[in-house]
This record gives C-alpha cells, structure tokens and sequence, in this order.
C-alpha cells in the first residue's frame, strides 16, 4: 500500500517530528500539574480564590489556539522560540482540566472523613496530604488525561508558528494537497493521543481508592 | 438550672462551658449562653432533638468551632488560647458518619494520631492490636480495608481510633446513631462496659431517650440552644419538666429499667 510505503521512506522524519511532539505535549502537562495542582488545591481550602482561579482558566480556554499563538509572540524570552512559545500556549491550555479536577476531587471527599480527621487533630497539611490529595488522585488523574489528549491534538496547531511536530506533516500536506503527508502527520497524532488516554485512564483505575 | 448530683460534686471539672453563645454568621444564634461543668470520668449525654444545638456544643469542645461569646475551658484553659492541634490530640472523636479513612488499613485508622504524635512503629502496633481486642475486633481485622466491614464493625475501629493515643476525654456524637437495633444495643453494652475500665470524661450526643438513660451518668437536656435541665437518669425519670416528661411521654413505658444506676 501507498500509505506503508511512504511511512517506510520517512520514518526517520516521523519518528523525529513525533519526539519533538512529545517534548512539547509533555513538557507543557508537566508545566500544567505544576501550577494547576496548587491552584487547584488553593481555590479547594480558600472559597475566595476559586472564581479567580477557575475563571482565569475558564477565559484562557475560550482564546482561539492561533490567536493565542499570536498574543504570546511579543513576550520577551518566550517569543524568541517558537517550541517555548507553543509549550507556554499549550500548559496554559492543560490548566483548566488540571485546576477543575484537582478542585472537584478535593472537595469530593467525604465531609464526615475531613471532619474526623480535622476532630483528631491532623493539621491542614497532615489533612492535605495524608488524606485529601490521596484521595482525589485518581479525579486529579483524570483532568491530567484530558489535559494529555487535548494538547497531543493542540499541538499540532504548533506547526503553524514553526514549533514543529507532527503538525509539520499536515500544515505541508495540506499546502500540498497530499492526503499522505497529511495521514503521517495525523496517525501518529492519534496514536499518541489514544496511548496516552489508555496508559493514563489504567493509572487512574489502580490508583482509585477503594 | 444545674443540680449536680450527690456524690459526684467532689470530681474534678474537665470541661466547662462558661456563658457560652454560638451564633451563625447570618446572626442566627444556636446556643444562648451554655453554662455546664462535665466532671471527671462521668459520661454526660446531650439530648435534644434535632437542632437543639447539641452537636454543635460538642464541636464547641475541640474547637471544630469557635464560641461567639463566654468560653469553653478544657482541662482549665480557654479553648482559644490553647494549641488548637495539642487539644485536639487530647480529646478523642467518634462521629455517627464513623469517618474512617477509606483508604487507610484498620491499623494505619487506629494508629493515625499516635503516628502523627510519632511513637515508634512497634508501639503503634502493640497499641493497635490491644484497642482491637478492647473493642472486641478479632487482630485479623488489621490488615482489613472499611469498606470491608459492616457497619457495626466500622464504628468499632471509629471508637478504637478516638481512643488511639489514650485521651482523657471522649466526645461521641450519636455514634450508634446509624446502626440496626441489635447492633446498637451490642455497643451500648460494651461501650458500659469499656467506660467502666477506662473511666474516661465522656461527652455524649443523642436524641435517643433510651440511649441516654442507659449509658449517661447524666443527661443534659437541651432545647432550641438552651439547657433545660442536667438531672441523673434515675431523677431524670421522675423529673416534672414538661419537656422531660414530654420525651418520657413519646418513648413510653418501662425506661425505668434501662436507666444507669450510676454503678461507680
């Protein structure tokens, strides 16, 4: 088949567009949990954090990728590369779901469970992360395969501003009108996307307590 | 209003609410000044319906909230001006809800405040395994998960938990409150028995006349915030306050024979 040819052929190419797919997929969640599990925690103990919080996020996710992309090239240090630039678009993406779960996951645990412990004497960290955090890891884990999935497809929007990745395959197969370039392009995509959905959902599962 | 009973007047206070009023946020008061000493080894009962601010005098205890006026002193200090987290490690909890942790070992639930206090692991294992049979928990139920056991079982580990770190005091708000009959009248019974041995200062949470008759050395009857009256068991029975008469009234004959006789 035409469509294995060309994969054999370039799979040099693919194999390096997909890496660098992953470098910004994965550098981008691992800057979302960073800062979203704290904020998350924040706006779960204080109340009047949480509409900032969560609105903020809420706003960003409206922002059209592209547009996006647009806003953050004339900030300095960021700007200056397109991969810093497409990362920063992309965590600020993976907040929501990583701030919301953490949220929802937090105050998802049995009130009588956080009353016994706070009656017994557990300070608010002890509570934190003796109790609440494991508790709600697997919610957690679930806004983090979102975050995972929607940035793997996001991401290859990135092309579009010179960050690379497997986008690089589809912008050209598109300015090429050739179905080819675009399938080695998306399949890989899907592929990631699929694998990290299934690998992150088994992780949720063994870490749901109970 | 409080007419300590005879005999028990040379005890030493543990707990005493000073004037104490808790009102809402919204201004809604649920307690209109609470004065009441709990005395050493008794077990107090509050009994009251719904509302009656009873639960919310317990939390008053172990500062799960904070008084709005008067003071609640434990062990002589004001609440608010002792370590909240030291007071609380002293004053053990059981809750109707039980509140275990669902994702903790009955063991790790039994020696969580002696951990965090941090006595060494075999002395948190010998710990657990004496509350275990204390509770009457076969030791295999260590290594068990809560929602591996039934009900009755769980408010057990609820009950050796609060007693993990040997507190003076004990507050339990309706903690058989959940149960079927027969397991409730099991607990009511080893929980006379387990007080007798350990003579701890017990705060006690019902709306069941009968519960309070049977395990109070005295029963404080609470009303829309306010105290009614702290009579004993067996005074409570012959008391003329239309309140108490009310409840003697709704839950019917024979409670003369439940009632503690005061046995220490």
């Amino acid at each position: 088949m035409n469509i294995l040819h060309f994969f054999a052929e370039h799979h040099e190419e693919i194999l390096e567009l997909t890496l660098e797919h992953l470098w910004l997929v994965g550098a981008s969640t691992l800057l979302a949990v960073l800062i979203g599990i704290p904020l998350g925690i924040l706006s779960a103990q204080r109340p009047m954090w949480n509409r900032p919080v969560l609105g903020t996020a809420n706003i960003i996710q409206t922002i059209p990728s592209l547009a996006l992309f647009g806003f953050l090239l004339p900030v300095p240090w960021i700007g200056a590369r397109a991969d810093r630039l497409a990362i920063l678009a992309l965590t600020l993406y993976a907040l929501l779901p990583v701030i919301r779960n953490t949220y929802t996951g937090i105050r998802g645990v049995d009130a009588s469970v956080v009353e016994a412990g706070r009656g017994m004497g557990l300070t608010d960290r002890q509570l934190l992360f003796q109790v609440e955090l494991p508790l709600a890891v697997s919610v957690i884990l679930s806004g983090v395969r979102v975050a995972v999935v929607v940035s793997v497809g996001l991401a290859t929007i990135a092309a579009a501003i010179g960050a690379g990745g497997l986008g690089e395959f589809i912008f050209r197969g598109l300015a090429m009108v050739n179905n080819q370039l675009i399938l080695a392009g998306a399949i890989p995509a899907a592929i990631l996307a699929l694998s990290a959905d299934f690998g992150l959902g088994w992780l949720e599962k063994r870490l749901k307590p109970r | 209003m409080e007419r300590g009973s005879t005999g028990e007047s040379a005890a030493k206070t543990v707990i005493e609410f000073c004037g104490v009023l808790y009102v809402l946020p919204n201004g809604k008061p649920l307690l209109q000044g609470l004065n009441l000493n709990v005395k050493c080894g008794e077990t107090l009962v509050f009994l009251g319906r719904s509302g009656s601010g009873k639960t919310t005098t317990l939390k008053l205890i172990n500062r799960l909230l904070v008084p709005t006026g008067g003071e609640v002193r434990v062990h002589g200090a004001s609440t608010t001006a002792t370590d909240v987290i030291r007071l609380r490690r002293g004053i053990g909890y059981v809750i109707q809800d039980v509140g275990l942790f669902p994702h903790f070992t009955v063991e790790r639930n039994i020696g969580i405040v002696p951990r965090i206090e941090g006595w060494s692991n075999d002395r948190i294992h010998a710990r657990v395994h004496e509350l275990l049979e204390m509770v009457g928990l076969p030791p295999e139920m260590a290594a068990r998960y809560p929602h591996e056991l039934s009900g009755g079982q769980r408010q057990r580990v609820g009950v050796a938990r609060a007693l993990g770190a040997d507190p003076a005091i004990l507050l339990m708000d309706e903690p058989f409150g959940a149960l079927d009959a027969i397991t409730r009248d099991q607990l009511q019974q080893e929980f006379l028995s387990l007080q007798q041995r350990l003579n701890k200062t017990v705060v006690f949470v019902t709306h069941d006349l009968r519960e309070a008759l049977r395990l109070g050395s005295r029963i404080a009857l609470m009303e829309a915030g306010r105290l009614v009256t702290v009579l004993p068991p067996q005074e409570f029975l012959r008391s003329r306050d239309p309140l108490a008469a009310a409840y003697l009234r709704a839950f019917g004959e024979r409670l003369d024979a439940v009632a503690n006789r005061g046995t220490s």
